[in-house]
């Protein structure tokens, strides 16, 4: 909490290169201590929660750049923090941030409006640059959340395009977008990604904004048969 | 339990002749029971001789067919110890083996008698039984069922639920006027409380062994066939009875709805009356049971935490000098629990085999990331059981990563394995320091052969994409036959 007076002074913009201001919500003290030691040289920690509501609160208050969300909290999931931070101040961007790979929780909170999801194992200069990513306002997907993805728009051509409420452009994701996905998950960069396609990193990262909002909008059965389907298996 | 004892005694015969005879005991059996219907159950001369009649010409089957096998009736050498149950030669509660053993008779006529008492006494030999059985203290235990059960309040309880839903049908019974049935009225109310008391309070050898004994009737799920159709030969047999108990009396079907919905008010009277007092003792012995399994599993839970997390916890702390051998501990344990939180699949449970392609990639995870130090980072895209095929895949994809591990010098291996309708597709990629293909040297190049040949064999196909400095990607592809092999999860 103590850097919330100096990060007030700070309200520059990511746009003007200042760093971002990142709020932090996990329910083990340890792992907030060690995210905000690891972190403290390249963002502004402006403040820290251990559970929902209290989160809710606090980040109402200081309005951070970037919020990093772990996805299981004690008073529920960390998608009751993103859509109730959402319908006041949609400005807010939010990180999942896991240890957990159950992949219906990812997904509650990625259809919540976050805008990115990184495993807890991930490296500090990984995750500041994924905070920046987010920051400035793009999807950041790891190997996982791309599987993940993959697995969950996994055509099935017969059932679907007969629906009546069938929409192409949400329910599906075009062949680019699933190559794009695929090699994240093989673990390419953006940058690589990008050489391998013959695109430019702004397309790759295009793609995957899109996808991202097909996450968030498809109102398709799919999606929540899916996650209910992996409850069980 | 009369039935049992003459079918058990079954086992000591030896040929089909015999067997039938054993049949025919049960045949007179029946013609006792139904004669005993006949009479009243204040015990009219009629009643008397007929069973007398019928139980006579039982017994004089039954010594001449002892006789006939050779089982000497003579009296051998009484123990002269006090009376217990026979736990070793038992059939039910081992009763008729301890006085058998007391008083040096052979245990099968004890049994003849013991059922052809049962007959006569028109059941009050059975309920004899189960008291004994309740106070007779088992051979080499201290104390009777009975005194285990005066603290069973529960299971007393139930016994008086029972009783009292006897008690409700009997009343109906003698209601219509069928008063043979309520001739066992007494035996049947005694065996059916003894028996649920016995069943809570016996050791849990003889509560196993009595559980073996109900299988045919009790477990319809998971029996085998020939016990699944006992089952239903019996409910059937039953029902035929049933049926021919209810028509007899009477010349046409409508005459019988008139009782009939008698009995069914009156069913529904008495389940208005006692129904929440025996639900309550119902649901008294499913919550305790409920209790039990909850208690058994965080047992299980303790036991299971004990030997992997905190097992591991320990190791971390002794080598905290060692990071390398923390982190690969600490992500070994992370998996292990993950898996166990949220595939259900418990620590050390892991047999090395794997039936679907996530199973085999998750494998090859662990594995390599216990044995080799560095981290894999899998992801799988659908699923589908593995054949022939698959499993020669996953083994080559096994070795490139174990081949990664080895050489490439970098941190992570990513493992990548997608499941489509058509293929099958795994990649394995380092970001190492990279080789030229084509200036491999030769080891290194036997083991690429190895991976490309194994899967080419099978009809895949193996790519691999290095340069110096820029890591190593093998692709390994297997074609799948669409037709029979849907995605587990489309």
């Amino acid at each position: 909490m103590s850097a919330l007076g100096a990060a007030s002074g700070t309200a520059a913009t990511l746009a003007g290169g200042g760093r971002p201001r990142v709020f932090l919500v996990d329910d083990h003290g340890m792992f907030r201590s060690g995210v905000r030691s690891e972190l403290s040289g390249e963002v502004d920690i402006v403040g820290e929660a251990a559970d929902v509501n209290p989160a809710i609160s606090e980040i109402s208050q200081c309005l951070p750049d970037v919020v990093l969300l772990d996805v299981h909290l004690p008073g529920g999931g960390g998608q009751d923090v993103v859509a109730a931070v959402k319908a006041q101040h949609p400005e807010v961007k939010f990180l999942a941030l896991s240890a957990s790979d159950a992949p219906e929780d990812v997904i509650a909170v990625i259809r919540a409006g976050a805008r990115g999801y990184v495993t807890k194992t991930i490296s500090a200069a990984e995750l500041v640059d994924a905070i920046r990513r987010v920051g400035a306002g793009d999807a950041v997907f790891s190997p996982r959340l791309a599987g993940f993805v993959l697995d969950a728009f996994a055509a099935v051509p017969g059932i679907d395009v007969n629906r009546a409420s069938f929409d192409p452009e949400l329910d599906q994701l075009t062949a680019r977008e699933r190559e794009v996905l695929r090699l994240i998950a093989r673990g390419y960069t953006y940058r690589e990604v990008a050489r391998e396609l013959f695109i430019s990193v702004k397309t790759v990262e295009s793609h995957v904004s899109s996808v991202l909002r097909k996450l968030q909008l498809s109102s398709r059965h799919q999606l929540t048969r899916w996650a209910a389907e992996r409850r069980l298996t | 339990m009369a039935a049992r004892a003459v079918i058990a005694d079954d086992g000591h015969m030896a040929d089909q002749a015999d067997a039938a005879g054993c049949w025919d005991a049960a045949a007179g059996q029946q013609a006792a029971s139904a004669s005993r219907s006949a009479g009243s159950w204040q015990g009219s001369g009629g009643y008397e001789s007929s069973a007398r009649t019928a139980d006579r010409a039982g017994r004089g089957q039954r010594t001449s067919r002892l006789e006939s096998l050779g089982i000497r009736v003579s009296r051998g050498p009484a123990s002269g110890r006090p009376l217990r149950r026979q736990v070793e030669g038992r059939l039910i509660g081992g009763v008729a083996a301890g006085i058998a053993d007391r008083t040096g008779f052979d245990v099968s006529l004890i049994r003849a008698a013991l059922v052809v008492l049962a007959l006569i006494t028109s059941g009050f030999c059975a309920a004899a039984y189960v008291v004994a059985w309740l106070l007779i203290p088992a051979q080499g235990a201290d104390v009777s069922i009975g005194t285990r059960a005066l603290g069973d309040r529960r299971g007393i309880g139930l016994a008086a639920a029972l009783t009292s839903a006897l008690v409700a049908g009997l009343v109906i019974a003698s209601a219509l006027q069928a008063s043979w049935v309520s001739s066992l009225a007494f035996p049947a109310i005694v065996c059916a409380a003894g028996l649920v008391l016995i069943f809570r309070n016996a050791p849990e050898d003889e509560r196993e062994y009595l559980r073996e004994l109900a299988d045919p009737v009790a477990r319809g799920r998971g029996a085998s066939r020939s016990r699944r159709l006992l089952r239903v030969g019996i409910a059937i047999v039953l029902l035929v009875l049933g049926l021919v108990a209810l028509l007899s009396g009477h010349q046409n079907a409508a005459a019988l709805l008139r009782p009939l919905a008698g009995v069914l008010l009156l069913i529904g009277g008495i389940a208005l009356a006692f129904g929440p007092w025996w639900l309550r003792a119902a649901r008294a012995a499913v919550d305790e049971r409920q209790a039990r399994i909850r208690a058994e599993e965080r047992a299980e839970m303790a036991t299971r935490v004990h030997d992997s997390v905190l097992q591991t916890l320990a190791l971390i702390q002794r080598r905290s000098g060692d990071p390398q051998q923390v982190t690969k501990l600490a992500r070994a344990q992370e998996r292990e629990l993950r898996e166990w939180l949220f595939d259900g699949r418990a620590p050390g449970s892991m047999d090395g085999q794997a039936a679907t392609v996530a199973d085999g990639v998750r494998l090859i995870q662990q594995d390599v990331e216990a044995q080799h130090g560095i981290s894999v980072d899998a992801v799988t895209v659908g699923d589908c059981n593995l054949d022939e095929e698959l499993t020669a895949l996953l083994a080559a994809a096994r070795e490139a990563t174990v081949n990664a591990a080895k050489w490439s010098g970098a941190p992570v291996v990513s493992l990548f394995a997608e499941v489509e309708p058509e293929a099958v597709s795994l990649f394995v990629r380092d970001r190492g320091r990279g080789f030229d293909p084509d200036a491999v040297p030769d080891d290194r190049k036997g083991l690429a052969e190895s991976v490309r040949a194994r899967v080419a064999r099978r009809g895949g196909a193996v790519t691999i994409r290095s340069a110096p400095g820029a890591g190593t990607e093998v692709s390994l592809v297997m074609p799948r036959l669409a037709a029979d092999r849907m995605p587990r999860r489309p």
